[in-house]
């Protein structure tokens, strides 16, 4: 007795594409165990004291005390946190300005351009941890013609000491920052390139200037892409061993006073610090109208207006008409009682 | 009189004109540029790109020099002898040959697994319209915003209690299920690509008696070679440059404890350069002299020199492809 199965429209192409997860399901399988149960366990970790013996490890339950242990009796964690927000904060915009100001450059029609694109890519390759720290032992990760100690007293005169303090390391560590931009000039360019050129020549048919165009065509464009550099800004610039605080909890792993637990707590308050920082720029750059988005909100705003005020007009019309029929109609009523 | 002032007009309108010329031959017109604005554009590009240069340039010229050439504050750039006893130092003590070898094997074999799994993942993302797609692209962003650190440890612990530490394993098998050193990029590189790839060619294979796998083998991946050209560079130079997870999972934080083949690499050798170097020393007979600039500069140099010839073999490949994938997702 089979069923009397009716076939719905699109049933086939719907079993199909079932097929899809078959495709994706070794990421999914990863996802799961190799991103989503460690998190999970890793969090766990963290509420608790660990102690690694020769039996394996011994777990402690002690709530939040590993978090508060962190923000109460441990400076180093607090001290490395306050220079990494500060210097993220001024880097990530250095970067990414520094890497558009060059993906322009390389994209104009210029003799070499093959050549000059080598250099710039170069650092893609060879820019890794320890090479960076080798050559920032070397001092050769500043610009030697750049005299930073009279920006630096400069700066102490008119700023705040933290504030004058990061500027300077940026300074200091100016070729290291520019490293870091190989991959940012690279996406940018892929982005400038797929601007459409008739878009400029319009743009100059109506007289528009090359700095009118950058702000009025080539931002908009790529800001999608701006918003893609600073989170790859910030994740490399996070997740790096250089980082200070990388190494804090590398270490705090490793030693016998700090163990599993505390360093999934550091790990744990570290990744929430970096999501909102991730968050604060993905807010100021997102968030941000480009004058397009303004005009058609400025637009959409006075369409709603005028119909507000079509609506009123048509229903103070329609009041007035009732009121006259109602009257019309008493009148008619007074006349044939009068008759 | 009238002429006078008619000259005087004249000489004015061609002292203008002449203004005119040179505004145009400095600042260009709508259509064509300046010779000031190139010269300003080649200013910069050359400046910043000697900039970008003035580290690996540092480096080559101070790993020749020898000891007298370091101390002597006359001698800036060029060594006074091409002096080889650096390299010669910082290869014995990076043991080269072999750590070179390992290298590659490191680099190498996860970065094959990396190309054939994330390119059927992202075929599958690109061609397939099933349930829960965007929820899982978005959380492959999200795994690729986490920083490691917030599953390292347990991860250490895991791969522990299954006995992947301190081996190859450790890097095989996480790329095998797509989560691979920055996988989730590749994914999405390839999501694009296969995404510009027109469905009635696959269709057209399907009618003629192409399954879904034969599909991708046969018509989605030959067309994918710069994306792949694409993520085997990057992934290769991401998996040579990590020293961190290398160190951690392959090489053994308590190095030597296990009595099976122990890996190294150069980026984690030169990361413990001063110290391998000081052993190196410490037996005796060695004939190696006290650790110097130059030797440091050697051993950086040694490190990244299979990278810098590999990029400029490939570099033309290299930045051409990068304009054909669209690395940029949209």
């Amino acid at each position: 007795m089979k069923k009397n199965r009716v076939v719905k429209p699109g049933q086939l192409e719907r079993r199909e594409n079932r097929v899809g997860y078959l495709f994706v399901l070794p990421w999914l399988i990863g996802f799961v165990a190799l991103v989503a149960w460690p998190m999970v366990q890793s969090f766990q970790f963290s509420l608790n004291k660990i102690k690694l013996l020769p039996q394996g490890m011994a777990k402690l339950y002690v709530g939040f005390e590993n978090y508060s242990q962190i923000f109460l009796t441990d400076p180093d964690f607090i001290l490395g946190l306050e220079t990494y927000l500060m210097e993220t904060l001024i880097a990530v915009p250095v970067i990414v300005a520094f890497a558009l100001i060059i993906s322009m450059l390389l994209n104009q029609k210029i003799v070499c351009r093959g050549f000059f694109r080598m250099i710039f890519f170069l650092p893609i390759i060879i820019a890794s941890g320890p090479v960076m720290q080798q050559l920032a032992d070397q001092e050769a990760a500043s610009i030697p013609m750049m005299n930073v100690t009279m920006i630096q007293q400069l700066l102490d005169e008119y700023l705040p000491q933290v504030l004058a303090m990061s500027i300077t390391s940026v300074f200091n560590n100016m070729i290291t920052l520019l490293w870091y931009s190989g991959v940012q000039i690279l996406i940018f360019l892929a982005a400038l390139q797929k601007i459409d050129t008739s878009l400029y020549e319009a743009a100059k048919m109506d007289g528009g200037s090359a700095w009118e165009c950058f702000w009025k065509i080539t931002l908009p464009t790529i800001k999608p892409m701006i918003l893609l550099n600073v989170i790859y800004t910030i994740i490399t610039m996070s997740n790096n061993e250089q980082n200070e605080l990388i190494v804090l909890i590398y270490d705090t792993m490793l030693s016998a006073t700090g163990g599993y637990g505390y360093a999934s707590a550091m790990a744990w308050l570290y990744s929430i610090i970096e999501a909102a920082i991730v968050i604060f720029f993905a807010v100021l750059i997102a968030g941000r109208k480009d004058v397009y988005e303004r005009r058609a909100k400025k637009y959409r705003r006075e369409l709603k207006k005028e119909k507000r005020l079509e609506k009123k007009i048509r229903k103070r019309g329609e009041r007035h008409e009732r009121r006259y029929a109602r009257y019309k109609q008493k009148q008619s009523k007074k006349g044939t009682t009068k008759i | 009189m009238n002429d006078a002032m008619h000259a005087t007009s004249k000489s004015k309108a061609k002292r203008e004109q002449l203004k005119y010329k040179f505004k145009k031959f400095i600042f260009g017109s709508k259509d064509t540029e300046g010779a000031g604005k190139l010269a300003l554009v080649y200013l910069l590009l050359i400046s910043i790109g000697f900039i970008y240069l003035y580290p690996v340039l540092y480096m080559v010229s101070k790993s020749f020099m020898n000891l007298n050439d370091l101390l002597d504050t006359s001698i800036n750039w060029i060594p006074s002898q091409l002096y080889m006893e650096n390299y010669k130092q910082a290869f014995k003590s990076m043991d080269f040959w072999k750590t070179f070898k390992d290298s590659i094997l490191i680099a190498g074999i996860p970065t094959l697994i990396n190309v054939v799994i994330c390119s059927i993942v992202g075929y599958g993302f690109a061609r397939y319209e099933f349930k829960g797609k965007k929820l899982m692209l978005g959380l492959l962003i999200f795994s690729f915003i986490l920083p490691p650190q917030a599953t390292m440890m347990p991860t250490y612990v895991f791969y522990t209690d299954i006995g992947l530490i301190n081996s190859l394993k450790a890097f095989v098998v996480p790329a095998l299920f797509g989560q691979g050193l920055k996988a989730q990029i590749f994914i999405l590189i390839f999501y694009n690509f296969f995404r510009q790839v027109p469905k009635v060619l696959i269709e057209a294979a399907k009618i003629d008696g192409a399954g879904h796998f034969k599909a991708f083998m046969r018509i989605a991946l030959p067309s994918a070679a710069p994306a792949i050209l694409v993520v085997f560079l990057f992934s290769i130079v991401w998996y040579w440059n990590e020293a961190y997870l290398t160190q951690l999972y392959v090489v053994g934080a308590f190095a030597s404890k296990t009595d099976t083949y122990h890996w190294s690499s150069l980026i984690v050798s030169l990361k413990n350069f001063e110290n391998s170097y000081n052993t190196a020393r410490s037996v005796p007979g060695s004939g190696m002299v006290d650790i110097n600039e130059s030797i440091k500069m050697a051993g950086t140099m040694l490190s990244i020199l299979p990278l810098l010839i590999m990029y400029l073999v490939l570099q033309k490949q290299f930045v051409e492809s990068v304009d054909r994938t669209g690395i940029t997702g949209e």
